[in-house]
């Protein structure tokens, strides 16, 4: 018998669970696994999700290529679009080596090496990536209780950078000081070695899908202490009407109307 | 006690509102707060872990540890602990604890060197043990056993067993795995104060304006305090100025105004120019009236080798090692000795430096202050700067800048500065020597021995000063800083353990490198690793191993869990561990700190100090109070008459005569001090362990714990070490000593705050250590006037020249290579790698690496890559941009993961004045695995 590889084992593993479990019963679960899920983390150089899930042909190359074994296949019953790639970064994270096996060899483009490329040097740039974001939960991260933790800080593989300390007094015991984890959402690449290596029961630190967690601001307002803000207004358009506030038909409509507010 | 629902609530708040403000509460309402929480019990202990000394508080429910906190009432943490304290409750529920004597039998249960472990009866293995311990003592002589003992050792089982080897077995061979860890700063101590252990304490963190760290990454090693520095910071972050001095970037220098990377072993010349810049370009700043009044110049021989074998062609050597070994011998200095070497007449045509005085390493001379300032002439900051930088892509010039701003900051009018230095300086070829030009540079400017100022010395193991130091369990020292050299020493001490006169073997036994060395050389045939694992820690790994495994010896592992000692033993032990046993353990700062039995031990595991004593059940005196001779001829003479009149008798067991004599007994076991504890030793427990005798073990029936501790204190009363008793400990947290009419001592050798300093009469301070206080007068090259002088209450400021490490970086191989550890683990792992947690936050050691370097061996971070030198090789994968961040040319490799057994790669050289290895410094080469 031919020996399997790692991926054949992998392909052949989630196509068989997938057709078995595609009876009757389970076929609507088998449907919403196939949609986005909202919390899952892909590799390094994934394209935006939406799009993703079209440009993937599940062909396991990228899963093969780990040389970690982070990355799996989706099977029935994780409750991801079976067949695609993903990491769970509590079990194994992102290592995110320096020449990045599983991005070039991709087929479709699901996964795109600009997306992790210097322009300048034109070469690869694992720092670049954008699996997700890592939050802190600053109830349960004992930093903030005032132990002398910061596993997660010198876990990050860009310290110093993507997890700063904030240092704060402790005006509890008086002396001490807090040394509080703090991520920044420009450097944090979402490769998870802070979610692997925190020390509490559930991780006090995890690694989300960035459209999950992080917010945007519009570029009507730039930050006048922040020359470099100015950027957002590169390819500002301009908005002739707002939309959405209590204004929003004309000045005539509105002056047409002689009732006020109701005092019945 | 009962106490109503209202009265409950108004403690409980109570209690929370004072450990909010963190004051301490009076006992009384504790202990209401305490019963009011019902189900499980607290009680005080202190963390398993560091010299830093935190206090917590153990949870116990069913007879198990359930929890730990911080306790807000310990002074030196209130409240808060680091991540290896915060798992403090875990750390003896391993699944592999061992639980039953594990001896290598044959098939038919017979003892054999190369048989597997098989479970034994304590009496089997007590049986095993003796036969064993007889036959190496009977052919060889108290020679030719050894102890492995502990910075971890409770006060109680490092006195006990000191007690049963020096004054039982009349052995020396006794040596704490401190050696690797504070020999250098004790040895440091002794020859400049004349007394082991810093003169301030953690206080001086609050009250300094400028923290200089010398070799300690404090950030990881000692977190606790670190968040004390940096609070301090925090407070005034103008003021006051963080330095850090390392050789690689460390998590350490996250906070500090300037950091300094050095080349390995030039902090020596570093320190001197700091000296320089005072003595010449700031002459101002000396502080005359302390320094005519308090100090002498001193200085003492420069060719006294490595600590390596004096033998450099020993057989045991690989042929690959012999161009270290040599060293010993001779060494060719190199263009940077010339130069600070030049005052000894070295120069390009005599270049070749003889070891002449390896035999006399610590002894030292008075000279003139302006010798000493001649010393000093060479290290100007050009001539530094160049010999000391330690990042090859650093500007020379921007290095300067940094050398100056940080001498400027110690010579700064009205600053306040704390160094503080850990391994950095003590596992240094020239370790002795690097401590004391801490004090020559706080001497200097009379910046030492007071509130905010000095130098501090911050140890690594939780009793490495308790034990280790104040008790004395070196191969040279008795209790309180006696020595065995010392006749009136032993004299004292054979008064205060009613032995007879004479008993003491005054030779200096064999220190922890050198038991290792004799066993290879079958000088020692038996030896007990006790609360360490020296086949882990010990340098030059391999060579042991193969001693171990493949000579004729026989030996004695007694741990909680099984690690590289344990492997290569012949015979293992299952010890109670710290909650399940009564104990006491000294800090850093001098603070003592007892605890009580929590928890019955696991398994059939006992206390070490239960084996101890019941291991000298089965010695009579009439077996080792005879004549008895050394290995290098001496003679101890019999005492078993003097024995016998002092109403003894030959065949009363050390057991009846050390430990369980009258004075033991007056201590009862019904005592208030014992509480609701369970207590193994002294009333046996509900396991009814089958003992040492074959029957089920009942106790000593007296407070054996309570006796050794007061039965301890007689050496430090009156002599400046002075302990509160017993029962005193068990109600307060902590004290540091000396402790005279109740109070503790902040500032030692300062009038203000040292009573013994006031007794001395000296005005503001009297460094009043009585150990090498008369010296000869002589000049920078030897002594040359033989005619002693008393130094009384004067401490030492000693010259000393810059030296090279003995392996350097060459062609084969390039690369530095610096050991240490991690935040997430203690020493070799055993009891922190079982923590789960821990062990998933940092599962493995890595090679910490510079990018650069990297790319010239083609290898990518997390690839792995050997680490080879002369005396063996280990894999490990490559980090770039961790925790640590080497300059180019050095590799760092922590030493906690047995899998990754660096200890294999380094180098068995020691300070030859301390015998404590150098983990910091040898080369190697690196390859692609």
């Amino acid at each position: 018998m031919k020996e399997l590889n790692r991926r054949e084992f992998l392909l052949n593993s989630a196509k068989a669970i997938g057709l078995a479990t595609m009876g009757g019963l389970v076929w609507s679960g088998y449907l919403n696994e196939a949609k986005a899920s909202p919390f899952i983390l892909r590799p390094p150089a994934a394209v935006p999700e939406n799009i993703f899930l079209s440009k993937c042909i599940k062909c396991g190359i990228c899963v093969e290529a780990c040389p970690f074994d982070s990355l799996k296949l989706a099977k029935t019953g994780d409750g991801l679009p079976i067949g695609t790639p993903y990491f769970i970064p509590r079990e194994i994270p992102c290592y995110m080596c320096e020449d990045i096996p599983c991005v070039p060899p991709c087929p479709t483009g699901a996964l795109d090496l600009n997306l992790v490329s210097n322009k300048e040097t034109n070469k690869l740039d694992i720092n670049k990536a954008q699996m997700g974001i890592a939050i802190v939960d600053n109830k349960s991260c004992v930093a903030y209780w005032g132990i002398q933790c910061d596993v997660c800080y010198r876990a990050c593989p860009i310290l110093d950078q993507a997890i700063k300390l904030v240092y704060q007094r402790n005006e509890r015991t008086g002396k001490h000081a807090f040394l509080l984890p703090e991520v920044d959402s420009d450097i944090c690449t979402g490769c998870g070695l802070c979610e692997k290596a925190c020390i509490t029961k559930t991780p006090a630190i995890r690694v989300l899908p960035r459209d999950s967690v992080l917010g945007s601001v519009d570029s009507s307002y730039i930050k006048g202490w922040d020359q470099n803000d100015e950027v957002r207004l590169k390819d500002v358009k301009v908005q002739k009407e707002l939309d959405g506030g209590i204004g929003d038909k004309s000045a005539g409509d509105y002056l047409k109307n002689m009732e006020f507010s109701d005092d019945e | 006690m009962s106490i109503s629902r209202r009265d409950f609530l108004k403690s409980a708040a109570a209690a929370s509102v004072a450990s909010t403000v963190g004051i301490s509460l009076p006992a009384k309402l504790q202990a209401e707060s305490q019963n009011a929480e019902a189900n499980w019990k607290w009680d005080k202990a202190v963390c398993r872990f560091c010299g830093t000394g935190c206090g917590i508080m153990v949870a116990t429910k069913d007879d198990s540890i359930v929890a730990v906190k911080g306790d807000p009432a310990a002074p030196v943490n209130r409240g808060l602990n680091c991540i290896k304290g915060y798992f403090n409750a875990k750390i003896m529920y391993g699944a592999d604890r061992l639980k039953t004597p594990l001896l290598r039998v044959d098939e038919n249960g017979n003892f054999k060197k190369d048989g597997n472990f098989k479970p034994v009866s304590w009496q089997r293995a007590f049986d095993e043990m003796e036969k064993h311990f007889k036959s190496a003592y009977n052919e060889l002589g108290p020679t030719g056993v050894g102890i492995f003992s502990s910075g971890q050792h409770t006060i109680h089982e490092g006195y006990a067993m000191l007690k049963l080897a020096k004054a039982g077995w009349r052995t020396n061979n006794i040596d704490p795995n401190a050696r690797h860890c504070m020999a250098s700063a004790v040895a440091g101590f002794m020859q400049t104060f004349g007394i082991d252990e810093p003169s301030g304490c953690y206080d001086d963190i609050e009250l300094t304006d400028t923290i200089v760290t010398w070799g300690a990454n404090m950030a990881e090693m000692h977190p606790i305090l670190w968040s004390r520095v940096t609070d301090r910071k925090l407070t005034n972050p103008d003021r006051v100025k963080v330095i850090n001095l390392s050789t690689y970037t460390n998590r350490t220098s996250d906070l500090a105004d300037i950091e300094i990377i050095f080349r390995p072993s030039t902090d020596l010349a570093i320190w001197n120019y700091i000296a320089r810049e005072i003595v010449y370009n700031s002459p101002q700043s000396i502080d005359w009236d302390f320094v005519n009044k308090n100090i002498v110049f001193t200085t003492g021989f420069a060719d006294i080798g490595y600590g390596m074998r004096e033998e450099v062609n020993h057989a045991k050597y690989k042929p690959s090692e012999l161009d270290t070994a040599k060293k010993q011998k001779e060494k060719e200095l190199t263009d940077f000795e010339l130069v600070s070497l030049k005052y000894l007449g070295y120069d390009q045509k005599n270049k070749i430096m003889e070891m002449k005085n390896s035999g006399k390493a610590g002894a030292h001379w008075i000279i003139g202050f302006e010798d000493f300032k001649k010393g000093l002439q060479p290290y100007d900051l050009d001539y530094t700067a160049r010999v000391s930088k330690g990042d090859p892509n650093e500007d020379l010039e921007s290095y300067k800048k940094k050398l100056k701003a940080m001498a400027d900051l110690y010579i700064e009018k009205n600053r306040k500065v704390v160094s503080f230095w850990t391994m950095g300086f003590n596992q240094h070829t020239r370790g002795t020597w690097v401590n004391e030009q801490s004090y020559m540079v706080h001497f200097l400017l009379g910046k030492q021995a007071k509130p905010g100022e000095g130098a501090f010395s911050l140890t690594g193991q939780p009793s490495a000063c308790g034990t280790a130091r104040e008790v004395g369990t070196f191969s040279h020292r008795l209790p309180a800083d006696m020595v065995v050299a010392n006749p009136k020493h032993r004299e004292h001490t054979e008064h205060i353990w009613e032995i007879p006169a004479t008993t003491l073997n005054p030779k200096d036994g064999s220190h922890i490198v050198q038991i290792m060395r004799d066993l290879e050389d079958s000088k020692i045939k038996w030896a007990w690793v006790q609360v360490c694992n020296p086949w882990q820690d010990t340098a030059n790994a391999n060579h042991w191993i193969k001693t171990a495994r493949e000579m004729n010896n026989f030996i004695i592992t007694s741990d909680g869990y099984p690690g590289i000692s344990a492997k290569v033993s012949d015979l293992i032990l299952p010890s109670a561990m710290i909650y399940e046993k009564w104990g006491a353990y000294g800090n850093a700062e001098r603070r003592t700190q007892h605890w009580k039995q929590q928890v019955t031990p696991v398994g059939d595991a006992m206390p070490d100090l239960w084996q101890y004593l019941e291991f000298a059940k089965r010695f009579k005196l009439s077996e080792v109070w005879g004549e008895k001779k050394l290995a290098d001829g001496t003679i101890l003479p019999s005492v078993l008459e003097e024995a016998k009149k002092m109403g003894y008798k030959p065949e009363d067991s050390l057991f009846d005569v050390l430990f369980a004599n009258k004075e033991a007994k007056s201590f009862k076991a019904e005592d208030p001090i014992m509480g609701w504890n369970p207590n193994t030793e002294v009333n046996g427990d509900k396991r009814n362990v089958i003992g040492s005798d074959g029957q089920p073990w009942k106790g000593y029936g007296f407070f054996v714990h309570k006796y050794l501790w007061e039965d301890y204190r007689k050496f430090g009363l009156g002599h400046g070490h002075d302990l509160a008793d017993f029962d005193t400990y068990h109600k307060v947290r902590g004290l540091k000593w000396p402790v005279v009419d109740g109070k503790e001592t902040q500032w030692r050798f300062n009038a203000k705050y040292d009573p013994y300093a006031r007794k001395a009469n000296n005005g503001d301070f009297a460094f009043y250590g009585d150990a090498m206080k008369k010296l000869a007068t002589g000049d920078l090259t030897k002594p040359t006037n033989p005619e002693e002088v008393s130094i009384k209450n004067k401490a030492k400021i000693f010259f000393r020249p810059f030296m090279e490490a003995p392996e350097l970086p060459t062609a084969d191989y390039p690369f530095w290579l610096a050991t240490g550890r991690v935040l997430e683990h203690w020493h070799s792992g055993t009891m922190t790698m079982r923590v789960p947690e821990l062990y998933r936050a940092v599962p493995e050691a890595l090679c910490y690496m510079h990018p650069q370097d990297a790319e010239k061996l083609g290898v990518k971070r997390r690839e792995f890559v050997w680490v080879e030198s002369r005396r063996g090789k280990v894999k490990a994968r490559v980090e770039l941009n961790g925790r640590n961040r080497p300059p180019v040319g050095l590799v760092y490799v922590p030493w906690f993961d047995e899998r990754v057994y660096i200890n294999k790669v380094t180098l068995d050289a020691t300070c030859p004045i301390s015998k404590q290895t150098d983990y910091k410094k040898c080369a190697v080469k690196i390859s692609k695995a």
